[in-house]
């Protein structure tokens, strides 16, 4: 016994499978702007993970360091590590910029730690290849999004730094690859500038008069050239106590700013991706819509293109309940076929992307609950129109 | 019939085109989604020795820097000597004008003249003095004899005892004036000895053998005393003032042997040695200070300032289990290590020892050595994770 609905896909089935895959397209496209939506959340949230941290020490009244500069002295973490419930302090500095390898420049978040044993806070959790800093100058870990490799020389600003070991997706919330080096170095980074500025600089400030004594303008031009700041100190607490508890002592005594994991988390997806987050968000619920309506038409069009065949069945005798069904089945099946489409090919293209595309499993789930609603509701539709038919239609043409 | 068989043919088409896509489908689910094994990069834990290391940045300096400027403040006359000369102990390097000085040293002597002078008239007073005070006691002793006789009268023999007693007194007073003359003479001559040691300190002298590395001034400039007028060092005293971090420099002590690669030579290392650590660290950058020596200057002189990095070599340890440093992690707090145990993870924290700059790092309790460990994975793992053990993770080059 051969269903109907089987009867009829195979009676038209290259019709039928380029009809899924050109749904399945559509609904791939649908689910790869779900994945970029995802993704770029996942990227916020990502950087917070690897930061290993549970509280973040900033500059008081600053969204820093990620949404907000913010500058501390880089001793503040000595006062901080005495506090009530501090595990491990450590500081750490965010600088984004163009990291130099031959001719090719790579815009980069440079995160300066300090490369003490391994899992101390700022440091890279895992590696997919070579070591972590061991060197306290001059050497790099580097993500892979960077298109850095293991032994690449790398300069950022005046220094040349070898690439020691490599990430994966360790990233800033814009989505550029980390390049992870020495605090000092960093500090120095930061403040460093070309030396044609330095140049200009001192005889800016030999020009001063008032360091026309002798030794004071070495001593002047000796200060100008140091940097005793970091963006940021990132605490682990003790385990059993409360972030919040331990935080609360530091906001009021040492006058700093203090953000827990929570907070950061909002600060970043709230604030600092809000924008284009809700962008893309906007983008996918329309795209959503349009698919939708996309796959419930050409559903309606296929069932009326079969109009005449079905006023045959009826002509013939057949019960509405076995018409109804076929194209439920159909409509069911198109849907189907187009689902598997779409997650094959969204997963496919999805690593081809320059920013990270996250497809989730509970995504994939919803979007195929929706493809398999819409596919109904749109079943419904045409099985409306087709019980309407009149089987004269059959003879009369 | 003919029709039935097109049937089956459409049919077998159909499923011929959607058994591949399910399949794909079914792969995509399993290797791409959650359900999908974690590629990781696995090693055995390796009862070997190893040498650790610290790593320093310093920079290129002179153990001794000679200031030579002038005692007082004046002006500067010539300055002999120029940047990158090498000088002699005893180099005349430049000269401070003498402004009056010259002057001073003529009246000076003119008025040693003088007090010689002073002293030779003197001299003549006190020979004038004795010999009226000779005759002055010949007259008293000849009148005092004719006292005897009764010839002359009492007054005239006091008469003359009086003048005897006063050429005495003057001639006491001539010697004391001819001692002040003396004196005064002596006095001139000092001075006048004391203007020509400040010309003579004028001129600016090499203390010793060394290299010209400052011009402070050039003639015609005025300078305070004490400011540098040529800066000299001593070129077989460089060393590099090397800086540790605090955290990285357990071990470090004096003797060590040291490798200092220049910034403008990066590729040829000098062998060197640690001098000494200082006793006072930086406390606002938290590191270590230490002097590093050549074991011998390199041909060319490197200039004073140059970076240098300096690896200090330490003795190497006794064999332990040993392991990449990317293997340990921190997980809930605890420093561990995946072990592999029947393909499946299960974390196990560890105690660690020593690193060295290559990474690896001493495991004194936890792991044994060839246990097989988690070094490189593709996220972070946790213990429900199904693995994939590969050579080399997707991305990274061979």
């Amino acid at each position: 016994m051969i269903s109907l609905a089987g009867r009829d896909i195979l009676h038209a089935w290259g019709k039928f499978v380029f009809t899924g895959v050109g749904l399945g397209l559509l609904i791939g496209v649908t689910l790869t702007m779900a994945g970029v939506y995802r993704g770029m959340v996942d990227d916020a949230k990502v950087l917070l993970d690897n930061s290993g941290a549970d509280l973040w020490v900033v500059q008081q009244g600053t969204l820093g360091p990620y949404a907000e500069s913010s500058s501390l002295y880089d001793d503040t973490w000595r006062s901080i590590l005495g506090a009530a419930g501090v595990l491990r302090a450590a500081n750490v500095t965010y600088l984004t910029m163009q990291v130099r390898r031959g001719e090719r420049d790579v815009r980069a978040m440079v995160v300066g730690i300090v490369a003490g044993e391994p899992g101390q806070p700022g440091q890279p959790g895992f590696l997919v290849a070579g070591r972590h800093i061991t060197r306290s100058h001059y050497e790099a870990v580097a993500d892979l999004a960077s298109g850095f490799q293991l032994g690449d020389r790398i300069q950022i600003r005046r220094n040349h730094y070898t690439v020691v070991g490599l990430t994966r997706r360790m990233v800033s919330s814009g989505g550029d690859p980390m390049i992870f080096i020495p605090l000092r170095d960093a500090q120095a980074a930061q403040f460093l500038k070309d030396n044609d500025a330095i140049v200009r600089q001192r005889a800016r400030t030999a020009a001063n008069p008032a360091f026309g004594a002798p030794n004071v303008l070495d001593a002047v031009l000796a200060s100008q050239g140091s940097n005793p700041y970091v963006n940021a100190v990132l605490v682990q607490i003790e385990p059993g106590h409360d972030p919040e508890a331990v935080a609360e002592p530091l906001r009021r005594w040492k006058r700093l700013t203090v953000y827990t994991r929570q907070q950061m988390e909002e600060i970043l997806i709230g604030k600092l991706i809000a924008t284009s987050s809700k962008q893309i968000g906007m983008f996918l619920v329309i795209l959503a819509i349009v698919s939708a309506a996309i796959v419930a038409f050409i559903i309606y069009t296929l069932t009326l293109g079969k109009i005449r065949e079905i006023a045959v069945l009826k002509l013939i005798g057949t019960r509405n309940r076995t018409i109804a069904g076929m194209i439920l089945q159909q409509a069911i099946g198109l849907g189907l076929i187009g689902f598997v489409v779409g997650k094959i090919a969204a997963t496919f293209w999805a690593p081809f992307f320059p920013k990270y595309v996250l497809l989730e499993t509970g995504d994939a789930l919803r979007g195929f609950i929706a493809v398999v609603v819409i596919c109904i509701l749109a079943s419904v539709l045409a099985i409306r129109a087709a019980l309407k038919v009149d089987p004269a239609e059959a003879i009369g043409g | 019939m003919k029709k039935r068989l097109s049937l089956n043919g459409r049919r077998l088409t159909l499923i011929a085109v959607l058994l591949p896509l399910l399949g794909l489908f079914a792969y995509v689910i399993l290797r791409a989604g959650p359900l999908a094994p974690v590629a990781v990069v696995a090693a055995t834990v390796e009862q070997r020795a190893i040498a650790p290391a610290l790593f320093g940045i310093g920079t290129v300096e002179a153990r001794y820097t000679y200031r030579i400027g002038p005692t007082v403040a004046g002006r500067v006359k010539q300055v002999a000597v120029q940047v990158g000369e090498r000088v002699r102990a005893g180099q005349v390097l430049g000269e401070m004008d003498p402004v009056d000085l010259e002057e001073r040293i003529a009246a000076q002597q003119a008025a040693q003249m003088r007090a010689r002078a002073n002293a030779a008239a003197a001299e003549a007073q006190v020979q004038d003095i004795t010999a009226r005070r000779t005759y002055a006691a010949a007259q008293a002793r000849r009148f005092e004899q004719l006292l005897l006789a009764h010839t002359v009268s009492e007054d005239l023999v006091e008469a003359k005892r009086q003048e005897l007693q006063v050429t005495e007194a003057s001639l006491l007073a001539a010697r004391a004036n001819l001692d002040a003359a003396r004196q005064e003479t002596a006095r001139a001559q000092s001075e006048h000895a004391a203007l020509l040691q400040q010309r003579a300190n004028l001129r600016l002298l090499a203390p010793v053998d060394g290299l010209v590395i400052a011009r402070g001034a050039d003639p015609g400039t005025t300078v305070v005393a004490g400011q540098p007028v040529v800066e000299l060092i001593d070129p077989a005293s460089l060393w590099v003032h090397v800086r540790f971090d605090q955290l990285r420099a357990a071990g470090l002590r004096a003797g060590l042997p040291a490798q200092v690669v220049l910034r403008s030579q990066a590729m040829q290392p000098v062998a060197g040695h640690v001098l000494r650590i200082e006793p006072v660290a930086d406390a606002v950058t938290e590191e270590f200070l230490a002097k590093v020596v050549f074991d011998t200057l390199p041909d060319t002189l490197p200039p004073i300032g140059e970076l240098a990095e300096v690896t200090v070599a330490q003795p190497a340890l006794a064999p332990t289990p040993v392991l990449p440093n990317a293997g340990v992690l921190r997980v809930d707090g605890r420093l561990g290590v995946w072990r592999i145990v029947n393909d499946a993870l299960d974390f196990t924290p560890v105690t660690l020892g020593a690193t060295d700059l290559d990474g690896r790092v001493q495991i004194l309790d936890g792991v044994q050595a060839g246990d097989r460990v988690v070094v490189y994975s593709q996220r972070a793992l946790a213990a429900r994770h199904r693995i994939k053990q590969v050579e080399r993770l997707p991305g990274v080059l061979p």
